[in-house]
């Protein structure tokens, strides 16, 4: 019989602007890469079925849910998780708009939240509360009833357009 | 939750995808991944060998033929959402595609994964229904079309074999004066259809009716078209009677199962709304 970890390969990409190498089974997930092999814990994982957006993470500049990947699919991407948001000690205009808004309560949901507020600021550098709302549709929060994230990402929205700065820029 | 494991195959072209397919034990293609890996870590799946065909060139694209529109097999639902072509000529598509699941879903689930996964209560299978799509399918002795009518053929099963591989889905231009619409009826954003309606319509001299299809999803083991609805409207003026009393044909043919969504009951008596809806929606889009 096959021992359990038999068919470990080598998996290489690069998170937040920084090169990463580490083993995984060809079913191991990303989230479980992210997080256990490469110890990125910001990335969290809330359902494991592709509902809650927990796990959402930037990849190749799309916005996915990172339980709904293979670690081996992840193969020379180029990838940002909420550690990659911050620069230095500097928030992201994201977060601070979600610190000043109390866009979270225990802060479960937040990364996912950020990324997927993200990739909609990406597109839509002015969206109307419907187009939010839509945006964050994949990411669940059982806390905060929504309100104070939209205001946030509205709020974010602003300063990012005052900044003229729409993308994160992992140093 | 980790799926069984597996060996893992990224081919650089669809030849060798296709000869992994072929000669590998229980293989399966892996495209977005948000329908079979959901069922591989519940081990609903369990296939030995996986075939990914993501990396593979050239099958993300929406180009437009003299005669037909032509979706690449790995374009995701998103590309469907955003293209402006699908829009203003195929907004039935641009209805189904933006009501599946998620952003992050619409951001990696592709076309022909939706289509081979063959849900019933999935979107774009009765959209793509009622627009008449064909599927250009490339197997170990070449390549073949699948008709509109042959594609699904039972719950979570469609006409393809097992080491074939959906290249294109090839949509017939509509005529002239015709509009198209899909209307996903579910109680939460994100969820699956409790019933789903494509309508394509096109009018001839008057408001008459010259042509129209209507599919419906949810309510059957394979998306289906509501024939005895779409010979009652035919060569009629299309007002609102004519369209209620066509719509109380639609649920002919239809067996829909009772789930926590709806019973049997109410779906049978949604497709009715439906139809209605949709016919009206589609008539609106005709210039
Ligand atoms: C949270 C969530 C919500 C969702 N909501 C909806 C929704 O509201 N409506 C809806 O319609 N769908 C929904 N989906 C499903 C989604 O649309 C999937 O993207 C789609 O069903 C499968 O596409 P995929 O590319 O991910 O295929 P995969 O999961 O990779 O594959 C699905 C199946 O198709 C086969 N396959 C894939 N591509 C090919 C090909 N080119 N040739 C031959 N076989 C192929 C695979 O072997 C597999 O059997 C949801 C999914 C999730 C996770
Ligand atoms: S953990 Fe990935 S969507 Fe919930
Ligand atoms: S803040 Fe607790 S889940 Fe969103």
């Amino acid at each position: 019989m096959q021992s359990l970890k038999s068919n470990l390969v080598q998996v290489t990409c690069k998170i937040n602007g920084k090169e990463y190498t580490g083993m995984a089974e060809p079913r191991t997930l990303l989230v479980h890469f992210i997080r256990d092999d490469l110890n990125l814990t910001g990335t969290h994982i809330g359902c494991d079925t592709g509902h809650c957006g927990a796990c959402t993470i930037m990849f190749n500049g799309k916005a996915l849910k990172s339980c709904m990947l293979l670690a081996i699919q992840a193969q020379g991407a180029d990838i940002l998780t909420v550690e990659g948001l911050a620069q230095g000690d500097k928030l992201h205009p994201l977060q601070e708009a979600f610190w000043e808004n109390h866009g979270l309560q225990c802060g479960y949901c937040t990364p996912g939240m950020l990324i997927a507020s993200l990739f909609l600021l990406q597109r839509n550098p002015d969206p109307t509360e419907d187009e939010i709302r839509r945006g964050i549709e994949g990411n669940l929060c059982r806390c905060t009833g929504y309100v104070n994230i939209v205001k946030s990402i509205k709020a974010a929205a602003k300063k990012m357009q005052e900044g003229g700065k729409t993308t994160a820029q992992p140093s | 939750m980790t799926p069984k494991q597996f060996d893992y195959y990224s081919p650089a072209s669809l030849n060798e995808a296709i000869q992994l397919l072929k000669t590998k034990d229980e293989a399966k293609v892996l495209a977005g991944g948000q329908s079979l890996l959901a069922l591989m870590k519940l081990r609903l799946a369990a296939p030995k060998n996986i075939i990914d065909i993501t990396k593979l060139q050239g099958l993300s694209y929406i180009k437009e033929d003299k005669d037909y529109l032509a979706i690449g097999a790995l374009t995701i639902h998103d590309m469907l959402e955003q293209s402006a072509v699908i829009k203003s000529k195929f907004t039935i598509l641009n209805d189904a595609a933006s009501k599946i699941g998620d952003q992050q879903i619409r951001n990696r689930g592709t076309v022909a994964g939706s289509v081979c996964h063959a849900d019933p209560a999935a979107d774009l299978p009765t959209a793509l229904t009622a627009a008449d799509a064909s599927y250009v399918v490339q197997g170990p002795s070449g390549q073949r079309i699948i008709a509109p009518k042959d594609m699904f053929v039972d719950i979570f099963t469609t006409a393809l074999g097992h080491d074939e591989v959906v290249t294109e889905i090839r949509i017939p231009n509509f005529p002239l004066r015709t509009g198209s619409g899909y209307i996903k009826h579910s109680r939460r954003e994100g969820d699956f259809a409790i019933v789903g309606v494509g309508t394509v319509v096109t009018l001839g001299d008057g408001n008459v009716c010259k042509d129209v299809r209507i599919a419906l999803g949810s309510v059957n083991t394979t998306p289906m078209r509501a024939k005895s609805a779409e010979s009652y409207l035919r060569g009629k003026k299309l007002d609102d009677k004519t369209i209620a009393e066509a719509a109380e044909k639609g649920p002919e043919g239809a067996d829909p199962p009772s789930d926590m969504h709806g019973s049997r009951e109410y779906r049978l008596e949604m497709i009715k709304v439906f139809i209605r809806r949709t016919m009206k929606l589609a008539l609106s889009r005709i210039n």
